[in-house]
């Protein structure tokens, strides 16, 4: 039989081909749903890896406009270590966060981030007070504007990494449908009805066995039959009573 | 696939690098100190290996981060600890620093990228 090792462990019976027809048409169906799903998932993935792309060469131009602006404020509190060491002792409470939301793209959701800043001005309150101030007011805005980038790359590059996970996942059940879960039924079902018919066939002899012992049977009876009654009229004429009318006997008067 | 509890409560941003980007970041206001737990790193030349390793560790373990920010040359160093973490969160950005310009072919989403579309 084909391929009798790949089949499920199922009897051939008519109720169990009923299962196995139901079962290829819900794995054909979800073959061409999964097959959709991965086909949308791959079109949004190609176009966050080429907005990656631009966002990280972005990126790269932001980060020296901010570091350019941070060397301006070095130039004008003279000498870029003090401030660095006051920046950097003088951190209490994150003034920029990140919230984040889900955008759901065929099932999957991918989560975005989304910055947003706290009211007042934050822990530098003092800082460049002395001199620079205004350049210090400056390289804050440019470097927010730069956190903003990075956290726009962020997100993206999370939704990547999600997407790159489901893709895998996604493509695998399809293939594992296409070429395990659909040719096994295929052949099962297959299987079923050369054993279904095998079995008809068996019946089909049985019952004309069967017919032709009945034949036989009722033809021997019919022929023993024949043969007694061709016996029979002799022994009838000894056995049949007679009639009393017919009797010679004279009638008794008394 | 991530959980919604898994980044409903990370709304803090962490930072690995030198001196100047450490300053610039903090300046924007991401920094934040709580119970003595800073969320930024100051990396210079006499920094070891292994106290970037663990801070790392620390910023990508900890719940209430969001986004890890590094500076390429310092992931550089741990090239091989970025290499592995392939967690959708916190998400690790590579980042150029003033003296090290950004070079995407270090970097290890964009090397990911390449290699999907065979580039």
């Amino acid at each position: 039989m084909s391929g009798a090792g790949n089949r499920e462990a199922v009897f051939a019976t008519r109720q169990s081909l009923g299962i196995m027809k139901a079962k290829l048409k819900g794995a054909e169906v979800g073959h061409s749903l999964l097959k959709r799903k991965s086909e949308a998932l791959t079109k949004r993935f190609r176009e966050i890896t080429r907005r990656i792309d631009e966002a990280k060469r972005k990126m790269g131009r932001v980060m020296q406009i901010a570091a350019f602006s941070l060397a301006e404020v070095a130039y004008a509190t003279g000498g870029a270590g003090n401030m660095n060491y006051e920046i950097t002792q003088a951190v209490r409470s994150a003034r920029f966060r990140l919230r984040t939301r889900q955008e759901n793209v065929s099932g999957v959701l991918l989560p975005a981030f989304e910055s947003y800043t706290t009211e007042g001005l934050g822990d530098f309150a003092m800082t460049g007070l002395g001199r620079g101030g205004q350049q210090v007011q400056k390289a804050r805005e440019v470097y927010e504007k730069a956190v903003e980038t990075l956290v726009e790359l962020a997100s993206l590059q999370t939704a990547f990494v999600i997407l790159d996970d489901v893709i895998k996942v996604v493509n695998r059940r399809v293939n594992a449908i296409e070429h395990v879960i659909i040719p096994r039924t295929a052949n099962t079902i297959s299987y079923i009805n050369s054993e279904l018919d095998e079995l008809d066939r068996e019946e089909f002899y049985r019952l004309k066995k069967v017919q032709g012992k009945k034949q036989e049977e009722s033809a021997a009876l019919e022929l023993e039959e024949k043969n007694r009654k061709t016996a029979m009229p002799e022994v009838r004429d000894v056995t049949v009573p007679h009639n009393a009318e017919e009797d010679d006997e004279k009638d008794l008067i008394f | 696939m991530a959980a919604p509890a898994a980044y409903k409560d990370r709304q803090f941003l962490a930072v690995i690098g030198d001196e100047d980007s450490v300053t610039g970041l903090l300046l924007a206001g991401v920094g934040h100190v709580e119970n003595g737990e800073q969320n930024f790193l100051v990396v210079d030349a006499q920094t070891e290996t292994s106290k970037i390793e663990k801070a790392f560790d620390e910023f990508t373990e900890r719940k209430d981060i969001g986004i890890l920010l590094i500076n390429q040359h310092v992931a550089e160093k741990i090239r091989y600890r970025i290499d592995a973490f392939t967690a959708a969160f916190p998400a690790v950005l590579e980042i150029p620093s003033k003296d090290h310009p950004y070079d995407p072919e270090k970097d290890t989403v964009l090397r990911r990228v390449k290699r999907l579309f065979g580039e």
